[in-house]
This record gives structure tokens, C-alpha cells and sequence, in this order.
């Protein structure tokens, strides 16, 4: 055995092992890590406490940074929302029913993962302008799409799905047929069957669908500012607000809005491991 | 023992009605038509709108080759060294024991949570003009938020877990029974790996990198906030498009965008390939 090994399984914290390379793989991760992730977000953290309490507290009440949150979060929820019930639809059509081309729509769900922001933000701006191909029909109603806040979800909901469906598929899945049987037999309907029985199992997974569609949606960018309006106080969102207050060098304002984004995201993420536990503790 | 009837009858109890299923069926495919197929579609047909000929120029546009370019390189940097990453944390947390490892894997996980912009900012605020490291910089000359250098941190950060969060499962999985033995065969550490590890993996690195690198070419806030937006200098693919946007060169920004929207659908492609070939691997190995 090497010297290095020897002391490495004197190691009070590690279990030894004849594997060799522990402390050069666990070394350069943690480097790397530190390096790459951990001491930008530290600088992040950091840099509200140039401004103190106060001025932290200050910067991110400004109306239109409050503005801004408001929209993020609002238009974040209701896109998150209209995402569970299609989401969930889709994926128990994906799972349940039989039909043509039902690989092909599997593999296309996970389009809004591949497709750059950019080109999302552009293609469905170009779709819900007055005169575009889906705006025009909008626009006889009288309603706005492109340019408004309305905009905002309809671009929230292209990124969202594939969060829904692909969590929820697999648990579909996962369903025993013989629950669902075994609710036939003791006379329930099938209706009552999907609220019974089917649901309650599914709840966990959608739930955490639906966090984590919102935790995307809140952090969202590039396909919004093209159908955003973008006008202070009404149709803009907090990373937008971020990019601007950059550009004027108000580095302090930018790192308060970024430390609110990144404690709301924190909050989701405590959100969608609770719910994990949980579900897990039921599970058996 | 069922009759085939009475097996039929439960197999249309636990069904919906035709109706519902109708129903589900249309809103599904309405929803996703309107969603995912039409913009898809539209980045195309706006590309062509004005015929090949001026398509063809588009993309050929020395401004934009520079962003094609600049997008190659940048993916070229950020996604092998996230690769040596992804490799070197998940053989220290499936090949032993340790206090603290689900910490380090929620630690590895935390770019996904951060939105792009804030990917972003979190480098100008280190390596910005008045960031923490800015006047060393300067005093150093050296030039990384508002040029390449910036641009490819930006991009390790957004992609930094996607190799990792395919690995680290994966080798859990398959256990440290292979590496041990070729170890009690007299292989060193370096011939384990390349030769044991490495072959195990292979799928699931291959789609790691395939996620990764999708990610790199594609992402548009992170690079937003530390790119100078210097065109033929320092935008990105992504950030071209939205420069042409903004100048109302809609036939522009749709053909590089539709070269973008080529390679997701590639990317979805070879996704599709790889996890049925995947799942096949798996299924074979007897995980």
C-alpha cells in the first residue's frame, strides 16, 4: 500500500476502500466546484452587505423592482398552473392511450429542454403579434397577446412543460393496475376511481412538476423579452430588471434583486424536497 | 381463472370512456400543437419567407459566422472540462464512502436552480470592471467579463451539473465490484478506469455531454449579462439572433435561428436514440 493510502484510510470521515484516486477526484471537485459555483454565489451574497440592512432592504422595495417580482412571480404561478392540468394530461395520454406518431410527440415534449431561449422568444413572438398566425385570431376578440403581460405566460408556458409531463410520466407508469381493478370490483366508478385512488398517488409528482416549473419560470429570460413589453412597472420581469440595472452600474441593486431570485429559488428547491419526503413516507 | 370476457370487461373498467378519451386525446395534441409545433415551425417558415437566395445569405453573413464560430468555441471549452468534472466527482461519490456526500451532490446541483441572468451576474460581480477581483484585473490586464473568457465561465456555470447528474446514478448503480476486481487483477488506478470505468459509462457520459453541450450552444441569459454584445466579437449564436431581431432583420435572425432550432432537433434525435439504446444496456448488463 502507498503512503497516500494508508493515510487516507486513517481518515476518520471515510470509509477505507482499495479504490485508488479518492483525494486527487474528490480534491479536483471541490476545486472546481468552489472555483466555478461556490465562490461566485458567495460574491453574490456578499455584495447586498456594501449597502447594509437598510439600503439592501431599500433597493429591493423600490416600486419598480416590487413591480417586477410581482410580475415574475405572478405570471411564473399562472403559467405553472395551466402547465399542471395540460402537463398531466399529456403525460397520462403518453402513458395510457395508444396512437400514431406517440414517439414522436414523446421525444417532441422535451423540445422546450433543447431549443435555445432565444429562439423560442422570437418564434412565439413572431406567433402572437396582431397580424401573426395565432395573434390574428386574438386580435378579432380584441384581446393583446405579444407586448403584455398576457404575452409573459404564454412564453411561460412553452418552458414549463416538460417539467410536468416528465415527472408525472414515470409515476403514471409506475400505476398498479390492480388498485385500479380492485376499485372496479368494491363498485366505484371510474370517476371516482381518478379522484380516489389515482390522484392522491400522482399528487407528489405533480407537485413537484409544478415546483419545479415555477422555480424555471421565475429565473426565465430569453424567451421573454422578446414577447415581454419590457415597460418599467408593467410588463418587466425581475432578471430583466437585473440586466438594467447592470448596464447602469448599479451593481449593488442588480446583487439585491439576484439575491431575492436566488432565496426564492432556494425556498422552492426546501419546497420540492419536503415534498419528496413526504411523499416517500406515504409511499410505503 | 379469468375468461376472456370476463379479463376484456376489467380491462375496459379501468379505461375511460371513449368520449373522455377523445376528449384528453384532442386537448393533449391541441395543446401541444399550439405550443411546441407552431413556434417550431414558424422559426422555419420566417426563415424562408423571403426565399432561399437571401436565407443562404444570411448565414453565410461574416457577422454571423463570427457568432457560429464564437458559439463552437465556447462549447468547445466549457463542455470537456465540465466532462473531466462530471467524471472525477461521480468516481469519488459512487466508488466510496463518505460523510458529507449528498451535500457535495446538492451543492453540484445548484446551478440548475439559479436563473440565467443571475448566472451571469454572479461573474461580472467577481470579474466586472467593479467586481472583487476587477482592479487586480485591470492592473493585470487581463480582460475576462465583456470577451471569451467570460462568455465560457458563464456557460461552465449553466452547464456545470448536466455530465454529473448523468454519471453520479449511474456509477452508483453499477457498484465498485468491476474496479475491484480488475484491481485484484493487478490493473493500476489509470488502467481501471480508462478500461473498466470508462467502457461501463460510456451511455449515459455520451448523453451527458449530449445535454451539456445542448445547453452551452443554446444559452442566452447568462451570456447576455457578461458578453459586450460586440458583434463579430463576442455574441454567441443566440445573442446574433437577438441583436438581428432588434434591428428588424427578421429573415436574419430566423436563419440563424433556424440553424439553433437544427441542432435541437438533433439534439432531441439523438436523445431519443440514445435512452432506448440506453435502456437496452441497462436491461442487458442486468441492473
Amino acid at each position: 500500500m502507498s503512503s497516500q493510502s494508508i493515510a487516507l484510510s486513517q481518515l476518520s470521515w471515510k470509509r477505507p476502500s482499495v479504490l485508488p484516486g479518492f483525494g486527487l477526484t474528490l480534491g479536483y471537485t471541490l476545486f472546481y466546484l468552489s472555483a466555478i459555483v461556490l465562490l461566485p454565489l458567495a460574491g453574490l451574497l456578499l455584495r447586498p452587505a456594501e449597502l447594509g440592512w437598510a439600503g439592501f432592504w431599500h433597493a429591493v422595495m423600490e416600486p419598480r423592482v416590487l413591480a417586477a417580482l410581482r410580475l415574475s412571480f405572478a405570471a411564473s404561478f399562472l403559467a405553472a398552473s395551466v402547465n399542471a392540468v395540460f402537463g398531466l394530461l399529456i403525460a397520462w395520454m403518453l402513458v395510457r392511450y395508444r396512437f400514431p406518431g406517440k414517439r414522436l410527440i414523446d421525444a417532441l415534449v422535451d423540445l422546450p429542454f433543447a431549443l435555445p431561449t432565444a429562439v423560442a422568444g422570437i418564434a412565439l413572438t413572431t406567433l402572437y403579434v396582431p397580424n401573426g398566425w395565432i395573434g390574428q385570431f386574438f386580435d378579432l376578440l380584441g384581446i393583446k397577446v405579444a407586448f403584455k403581460p398576457f404575452g409573459i405566460v404564454i412564453a411561460l408556458i412553452f418552458v414549463g412543460l416538460p417539467f410536468i409531463v416528465r415527472t408525472v410520466q414515470p409515476v403514471i407508469q409506475d400505476l398498479d393496475a390492480e388498485v385500479e381493478e380492485a376499485a372496479f370490483t368494491l363498485g366505484a366508478s371510474r370517476l371516482q376511481t381518478m379522484a380516489r385512488v389515482i390522484l392522491p398517488t400522482i399528487l407528489p409528482a405533480l407537485l413537484t412538476g409544478f415546483a419545479l416549473a415555477l422555480a424555471r419560470a421565475i429565473g426565465e429570460y430569453g424567451s421573454i423579452i422578446f414577447i415581454a413589453g419590457n415597460m418599467p412597472m408593467v410588463s418587466e420581469i425581475a432578471p430583466l430588471l437585473i440586466v438594467i440595472k447592470l448596464e447602469q452600474f448599479d451593481y449593488a441593486g442588480a446583487a439585491a434583486i439576484g439575491v431575492v431570485m436566488l432565496g426564492a429559488s432556494f425556498v422552492l428547491l426546501l419546497a420540492i424536497n419536503l415534498i419528496q419526503r413526504w411523499s416517500r413516507r406515504w409511499a410505503d | 381463472m379469468q375468461s376472456a370476457a370476463s379479463s376484456a370487461a376489467l380491462r375496459n373498467a379501468i379505461t375511460e370512456p371513449a368520449a373522455v378519451r377523445w376528449l384528453v386525446s384532442l386537448a393533449g395534441l391541441g395543446f401541444l400543437v399550439l405550443f411546441l409545433v407552431m413556434p417550431l415551425i414558424a422559426v422555419f417558415v420566417e426563415a424562408l419567407r423571403q426565399g432561399i437566395g437571401p436565407y443562404l445569405a444570411a448565414v453565410v453573413d461574416p457577422d454571423a459566422l463570427a457568432a457560429v464560430r464564437l458559439t463552437l468555441t465556447v462549447a468547445a471549452i466549457a463542455v470537456p472540462l465540465n466532462l473531466i468534472f462530471g467524471l472525477a466527482a461521480a468516481w469519488a461519490i459512487s466508488k466510496f464512502e463518505f460523510t458529507g456526500k449528498s451535500i457535495l451532490i446538492t451543492l453540484i446541483d445548484l446551478p440548475f436552480s439559479v436563473s440565467p441572468v443571475v448566472s451571469g451576474l454572479v461573474y461580472v460581480l467577481l470579474y466586472g470592471a467593479h467586481g472583487w477581483f476587477g482592479p487586480w484585473l485591470k492592473a493585470h490586464d487581463i480582460q475576462l467579463i465583456f470577451a471569451v473568457p467570460g462568455l465560457v465561465l458563464a456557460t461552465m456555470f449553466v452547464t456545470f451539473p448536466f455530465v454529473a447528474r448523468e454519471l453520479i446514478p449511474l456509477m452508483q448503480q453499477q457498484g465498485t465490484e468491476d474496479e475491484e476486481a480488475a484491481l485484484v487483477l493487478g490493473a493500476g488506478g489509470w488502467n481501471t478506469f480508462l478500461h473498466v470505468t470508462l467502457p461501463n459509462v460510456k451511455w449515459g457520459l455520451l448523453y451527458g455531454v449530449l445535454l451539456c453541450n445542448a445547453r452551452a450552444m443554446g444559452e442566452f441569459g447568462a451570456v447576455s449579462v457578461v458578453s459586450g454584445h460586440i458583434r463579430g466579437l463576442t455574441n454567441t449564436m443566440p445573442l446574433h439572433v437577438e441583436i438581428l431581431y432588434n434591428e428588424y432583420d427578421f429573415v436574419g435572425a430566423f436563419a440563424v435561428a433556424s440553424l439553433l432550432a437544427l441542432l435541437a432537433l438533433v439534439t432531441l434525435v439523438s436523445k431519443s436514440l440514445l435512452e432506448w439504446r440506453f435502456s437496452r444496456e441497462l436491461a442487458a448488463l442486468g441492473h
